[in-house]
């Protein structure tokens, strides 16, 4: 069964209507691409899915070991509560295009800030908080050693170059080991000398068979890491398949005029 | 007579001390309440988006808020003090205040400085990145936790700069006080010229002001330092 299904879903502003129906599903391990042009509704599908923004219609779905849980539906009248919104949403994690850490903590404490918010809450706190906080900070240090940090742990994020602070929100993500990570757009803040960098991070997490949706500029990328790519315009899904076929061998005639602009 | 004088002025810095004090502990709180308030997305009529758009849009917590600090921030503290003070006694017929002049003249500059201090608040506020709430949104962080530990502090050093502004422009308005015959610092000074004819006691009052000032200085930049570990 897939780890996420999600049924048309939609998204409006105002009268603006962002998301016109977005269907598709993602495998546990598998890594999803989503490209197209900007205002192709891209990044309100991962906000969606983050719950940054509250679909205004269709179903999310997340199937984990534990069960199936329905994020969202609207066929159910009532508003979700703010407790329920925050639950669904570390069946996520999402990296910011403008990484977004905190600046007021080092690149340990970015890490180890929320699953120690979130250790305070559970039972084993109260009788031995010493060591729950050691086990945090141990598996932060073994995130951060993962993304090539070992030695930057006690910086503060402006002593970090772009990409080093893009590895730092990758572990922050992670800290929380959500079923699926998500990244909108990863490196498109990044001089192009910094982009590899975050970008051998994020293969690597394909190779261990991070379940991942990547909204991303980077075709090549896109093409090497995915197992299936999804492209998307005007707020609907032009076309979704393995990236031999959205990639190389287009059916639609829109994706062929998107992927023209990215050969030259 | 240069101890004369220093002990009336120490009893003036005293009273504007003291004024000082209950102003910032007032109006620190006060002007957080009214920053909320003036960013109040409250619209009742919203509903009728359709029918009546100006009126769907209009917020009256965040409209009424904005009108009292408008009034309060464009009219002159001295004048709000004579009205605080003596308008009740010339409408109800009786001075409410009594002999407590300290407390009209506290409630005057707590109004005053909370609507003064509330802009400074929102700026800091709205200053703050979305991106960092978003952050920490999507840590499943609550409400309450992202204010507290990650807001605030970022919001704390944004403030700082013009808080210090406006606290040490409070340390010299509290010289107003004496529109209502509370005998502050410069009330203090100015009668020995008055009495004796001497105007050195104006500049040793000049002195306290510049000491007073001075410490607030040497704070603001203390915390400005300690802050300065993170951008």
């Amino acid at each position: 069964m897939a780890i996420l299904e999600v049924e048309n879903l939609k998204k409006s502003f105002d009268n603006l209507d962002v998301l016109k129906g977005i269907s598709f599903s993602l495998n546990k391990g598998e890594a999803l691409s989503i490209i197209g042009s900007s205002g192709s509704g891209k990044t309100t599908t991962l906000r969606c899915l983050n719950f940054l923004e509250m679909p205004s219609s269709g179903k999310i779905t997340v199937n984990t070991e534990a069960g199936s849980h329905v994020l969202f539906d609207d066929s159910v009248e009532r508003k979700l509560t703010d407790g329920e919104i925050r639950k669904n949403r570390l069946h996520f994690g999402l990296v910011f295009q403008n990484f977004n850490l905190f600046p007021q903590y080092t690149a340990l404490e970015n890490v180890t800030l929320a699953p120690k918010l979130q250790a305070k809450a559970g039972e084993d706190y109260k009788s031995d908080a010493k060591s729950v906080v050691k086990r945090i900070e141990e598996r932060g240090v073994e995130l951060l050693n993962q993304m090539g940090l070992a030695d930057r742990a006690g910086y503060y994020p402006h002593q970090l170059s772009g990409g080093q602070q893009q590895r730092v929100a990758i572990a922050r993500a992670l800290a929380l080991e959500p079923d699926i990570l998500c990244f909108d757009e990863p490196t498109s803040a990044l001089d192009p000398e910094l982009t590899g960098e975050v970008l051998k991070v994020i293969r690597s997490l394909a190779d261990k068979d991070t379940t991942m949706i990547i909204v991303t500029h980077e075709m090549g990328f896109a093409h090497d890491v995915s197992d299936n790519v999804i492209f998307m315009d005007g707020g609907v899904i032009v076309e979704q398949g393995p990236p031999s076929q959205v990639l190389e061998n287009p059916a639609e005639e829109r994706t062929r005029q998107f992927l023209r602009g990215y050969s030259k | 007579m240069f101890w004369t004088v220093t002990m009336s002025l120490l009893a003036g810095l005293g009273t504007a001390t003291k004024l000082f004090a209950l102003t910032l502990l007032f109006a620190l709180p006060l002007g957080l309440i009214v920053a909320f308030g003036s960013m109040s997305k409250w619209a009742p009529f919203s509903r009728l988006a359709k029918n009546a758009p100006g009126l769907a849009a209009f917020r009256p917590i965040s409209a009424l808020t904005n009108i009292i600090v408008w009034i309060i921030r464009g009219t002159p503290l001295m004048l709000q003090l004579i009205i605080i003070y003596y308008g009740p006694g010339l409408w109800f017929g009786q001075n409410v205040w009594g002999a407590r002049r300290m407390l009209a003249c506290t409630v005057a500059f707590v109004i005053n400085y909370a609507c003064y201090f509330s802009v400074i608040y929102r700026g800091g506020i709205e200053g703050v990145p979305q991106g960092q709430r978003e952050a920490g949104e999507v840590l499943g962080m609550t409400k309450t936790q992202i204010f507290f530990k990650v807001t605030l502090l970022q919001m704390i050093k944004r403030i700082v700069p013009p808080m210090s502004n406006e606290i040490i422009t409070l340390v010299k308005d509290t010289s107003l006080a004496r529109i209502i015959a509370i005998i502050e610092l410069t009330k203090a000074g100015e009668a020995f010229m008055k009495s004796d004819g001497i105007t050195w006691p104006l500049f040793y009052t000049g002195v306290y002001y510049l000491l007073f000032v001075g410490v607030l200085t040497l704070l603001f930049n203390y915390i400005e330092r300690r802050l300065s570990y993170f951008r």
